[in-house]
């Protein structure tokens, strides 16, 4: 073990952790825009930086090795000031557009700012002007937005493998693209989007969505493969309007294409919205009531029974609906019918 | 699901998903993994960049071969030769785990005179897979520590199914990698809640929690738990019922959240079968294919407006809790069930509400791998069965005190080479096999109501190899007509070496061309599971 000393308090920690790792193991924290305990660290946005003694200069404490017996300085006035002004550069040619910006209320720069008090700036000067729009039908991309953190272009090769993005130019023209600028043609499964800190990277379906006002959030389990990810629903009224997934659950806050953006067949028109009966076969549909439905199921099922024994009637339960569901409905061909004719699609 | 069972005494994912990345070596057979399960796909990749060696067996160039150390590209329905070959030159080379055969298992030495015929030879001219390969594939698999078989539909939708399983089993058994972290034999389930529909006892031959329907102590325990008389007759599988319908000894079927008239193998077949039914309710959030047919049709609610819970493949009970209400009359699935429930049992009051709570805890009360488990622990946290008392945390990982069978121990199988039902032939000469695509789901129902992804894929195509793209004279985008012996359909060319030549490939999404008009209803005969993934077709031009 390594023993620290962060801001007046020991802390013993394995070796390999990095200083931001101890600081925060310490219950203490400092700023970041770029880090991601699931990515590894890159040491871009500068915000994390600390004094360390016998260190000249601040450092990064993401980037930086803990060491036995390191005495580190999260806050002193000189940090503030360094922080407030790198805020204060990357809102330089920041546009400043949060009243119509889809993800203000959950920006960090935006809360940095909060933070620090910046209203005026003193580094107003070119600002830049990229003018792409995108033709997928998932992702937008304001890259005026971008704080060049690199947590897209880290997440797509670190964790999905697929590297659709990466960084292009250098200094002040510098930007994340798909290969030579194309349009970007990934699997979508919006990673980047989740991890984005700012307003550059959104999802198409929540845009001019709600924000904040209204929203209710729920979490619950997704409904489409076996992988069993974690999601949390945003709905307003009766419809979902965003689905995300936080990063400390099994699937850690990943989730897929579908997952993430499949949910707009909840709230489809073409949804059943009322029981149906076709009097006689060949016949047509005919909106019921739920007690002349549930009454004719009852007794036309049971008839069936009668006549023709507990074997001529059959079920087949759900691979997508909920363990108790499928239980009442065994229990009901067990109970009801006295027939263990009872399959669901687990074959195919 | 039956295969395993057999073997170990339990059929489910035997170690979890997080233990993927501390793999020393993966096998991927059967699974288009970061198609089908995305996120279970992101720890493969994790453990590949963490070292692990990545074997991936499939007839396709799948993605996840681009992370492979070794890819095996055998002919459809070859997969037990491939495995038999693979253990087969593990004992030549002295590489099984001697101490884990000795201590754990048996049947061995039947076991291993079964594997005579399978030399990497005779499995080269079989699988099409060269011999040094399989020599290879061996060594990879049985020199890691850690080494972890993955499957799914690809080993199970053939009518020799169940033996590829067998094999699949043996492999783990023969190289140790069973009872302990980061190993094991894991069947990837393909919905989100196959898992649990199988523990709640929806299958026609358990109750709830595996408990045998045909083992009298069992039929007991029941009938006292829910105070009448129940059949100790095995029931009907899915599979066989179709033909109970045509046969007409099947009168009335209730199907909810399921959509078998796009989904089953030779559809024309069970399309015929449903509207031969004297009576059918179909109970669905959409008028699916199925739902068409029915006499009666309840509208249920999505998962976004239920309470309850499902239990994802590596055996994890979680909640899914109500966000929003359902449209119009629509109603949870549990309250339609419930109603009906009352209504012919003649039991209960249909003024009170079904509460998922209750029922939770009864069936923690009859079987015991979720005795542990309650909305309460839920709330918090997940938990895996089993998880036998109040205190106990789940159980990450399978068989660590030994296995569920008699004797305690795992069982060995012989696995003899059983062929495909319907091979190609001078008449319909192409393989065509199946699948499901990233952007889409099943049949369709969903995604395909979900703009984005209709947006990215939006029709259905048909793989096909540019070899024999050339020898047919079709450009990449031009309609082709596949043909089985079952049906008909047509559908734009994707031409693509993801297949290898004289195999084809169509995605089962679409119902407008719908693959499994054409794919074969022949059974496995002990899991009655359809061949889907092998059938012969033949391909025209116009």
């Amino acid at each position: 073990m390594l023993n620290l000393n962060i801001d007046g308090k020991d802390v013993a920690v394995a070796s390999g952790t990095t200083v931001l790792e101890a600081l925060r193991l310490a219950g203490l924290e400092v700023p970041t825009l770029c880090h991601d305990e699931r990515l590894k660290p890159f040491g871009a946005c500068r915000l994390c930086i600390v004094e360390i003694a016998g260190m000249p200069k601040p450092v990064t404490s993401c980037t930086t090795p803990a060491t036995d017996g390191m005495v580190v300085k999260t806050n002193s006035e000189r940090l503030y000031r360094l922080r407030k002004t790198t805020v204060e550069l990357l809102l330089s040619d920041h546009p400043n557009d949060c009243m119509v910006c889809g993800s203000s209320g959950d920006c960090t720069l935006q809360e940095l700012a909060y933070l620090y008090g910046i209203r005026e700036n003193r580094f107003l000067g070119e600002v830049r002007e990229h003018s792409r729009t995108d033709h997928n039908p998932f992702i937008i991309r304001d890259q005026n937005k971008c704080v060049m953190c690199g947590l897209c272009v880290r997440v797509c090769d670190e964790v999905q493998g697929v590297g659709a993005i990466g960084f292009s130019e250098r200094g002040f023209e510098a930007k994340v693209i798909p290969p030579f600028g194309h349009d970007l043609d990934c699997e979508f499964c919006g990673q980047c989007v989740s991890v984005c800190p700012t307003g550059a990277l959104a999802g198409s379906l929540w845009a001019g969505k709600p924000r904040s006002g209204g929203v209710v959030k729920t979490d619950t389990t997704c409904t489409y493969c076996g992988c069993g990810c974690n999601i949390t629903l945003s709905s307003h009224g009766d419809k979902v309007i965003r689905i995300d997934s936080v990063a400390d659950n099994h699937n850690r806050g990943w989730l897929c294409v579908k997952g993430r953006f499949g949910y707009e067949f909840i709230n489809s028109n073409e949804r059943l919205t009322t029981p149906l009966i076709r009097k006689k076969k060949g016949g047509e549909f005919e909106k019921a009531t739920w007690d002349e439905a549930l009454s004719f199921v009852a007794e036309k099922l049971s008839a069936i029974k009668e006549k023709h024994g507990a074997d001529s009637v059959a079920g087949l339960c759900s691979a997508r609906c909920t363990n108790e569901e499928n239980y009442l409905f065994q229990k009901l061909f067990r109970v009801g019918f006295g027939t263990n004719n009872i399959d669901h699609c687990a074959r195919y | 699901m039956a295969g395993l069972a057999a073997k170990f005494g339990s059929g489910a994912m035997t170690n979890s998903v997080a233990e993927i990345a501390d793999n020393d070596a993966l096998f991927v057979i059967g699974s288009n993994t970061t198609e089908n399960h995305p996120i279970i796909a992101l720890r493969m990749k994790e453990a590949v960049a963490k070292g692990a060696k990545l074997i991936v067996a499939d007839p396709r160039k799948i993605p996840l071969v681009k992370y492979a150390t070794l890819w095996l590209r055998h002919k459809p329905g070859t997969d037990s030769v491939l495995l038999n070959s693979i253990m087969k030159a593990i004992l030549a080379e002295g590489l099984e785990d001697k101490t884990f055969i000795n201590e754990q298992t048996q049947g061995y030495e039947e076991f291993v005179q079964s594997l005579d015929p399978f030399t990497p030879e005779y499995a080269e001219e079989m699988t099409g897979v060269p011999a040094k390969d399989i020599i290879e594939a061996a060594r990879i698999f049985a020199a890691a520590e850690n080494a972890g078989i993955y499957y799914a539909m690809g080993i199970t939708q053939h009518v020799m199914g169940t033996n590829n399983v067998l094999a699949v089993g043996n492999l783990a058994m023969l190289t140790g990698n069973l009872g302990k972290r980061a190993c094991g034999v894991n069947p990837l389930r393909g919905q989100n809640n196959v898992q649990g529909a199988c523990d709640m006892g929806g299958l026609p031959n358990v109750y709830p929690g595996y408990q045998k329907v045909d083992v009298p102590a069992v039929q007991e325990k029941f009938e006292k738990a829910w105070g009448v008389p129940l059949s100790g007759k095995i029931g009907m599988p899915a599979t066989v019922m179709t033909g109970a319908m045509l046969e007409g000894s099947l009168k009335g079927m209730y199907i909810f959240g399921e959509n078998p008239a796009m989904s089953d193998p030779n559809t024309t077949h069970s399309v015929k079968a449903f509207e031969s039914l004297e009576f059918l309710v179909v109970q669905d959030i959409f008028m699916t294919e199925t739902a068409q047919l029915a006499d009666v049709v309840l509208p249920g609610a999505s998962f976004a407006e239920k309470e309850g819970t499902f239990t994802s493949s590596e055996r994890r009970i979680q909640r899914v809790r109500k966000a929003i209400n359902s449209p119009g009359q629509a109603r949870s699935d549990l309250a339609i069930i419930d109603q009906l429930y009352k209504r012919i049992t003649g039991q209960g009051d249909l003024e009170i509400a079904a509460d998922p709570v209750a029922i939770f805890d009864e069936i923690a009360g009859l079987w015991a791998g979720v005795a542990g488990m309650s909305y309460g622990r839920l709330e918090k946290n997940s938990l895996q069965w089993p998880c036998l008392t109040e205190d106990h945390p789940g159980t990450e990982y399978l068989f660590k005190d030994g296995f569920n069978t008699e004797s305690g121990k795992a069982i060995f199988s012989q696995v003899p080479y059983v062929a495909s039902k319907e091979l190609p032939d001078k008449e319909y000469p192409f393989v065509l096999t199946t699948g499901r695509q990233l952007f889409h789901y099943h049949t369709g129902t969903m995604t395909r109501r979900s703009s984005g992804l209709n947006k990215v894929a939006p029709e259905p195509f048909v793989e096909v190899n540019p070899a024999d793209a050339k020898i047919l004279g079709v450009n990449n985008g031009e309609k082709l007509t596949v043909t089985s012996r079952r049906g008909q359909i047509k559908l734009k060319a994707k031409v693509s070496k993801i297949v290898p030549p004289n195999v084809v490939f169509i995605p089962f999404h679409y119902s407008e061309a719908a693959a499994n008009l054409l794919t074969n209803d022949a059974m496995d005969p002990v899991c009655k599971i359809m061949e889907a993934k092998v059938c012969a077709v033949k391909i025209e031009k116009r």
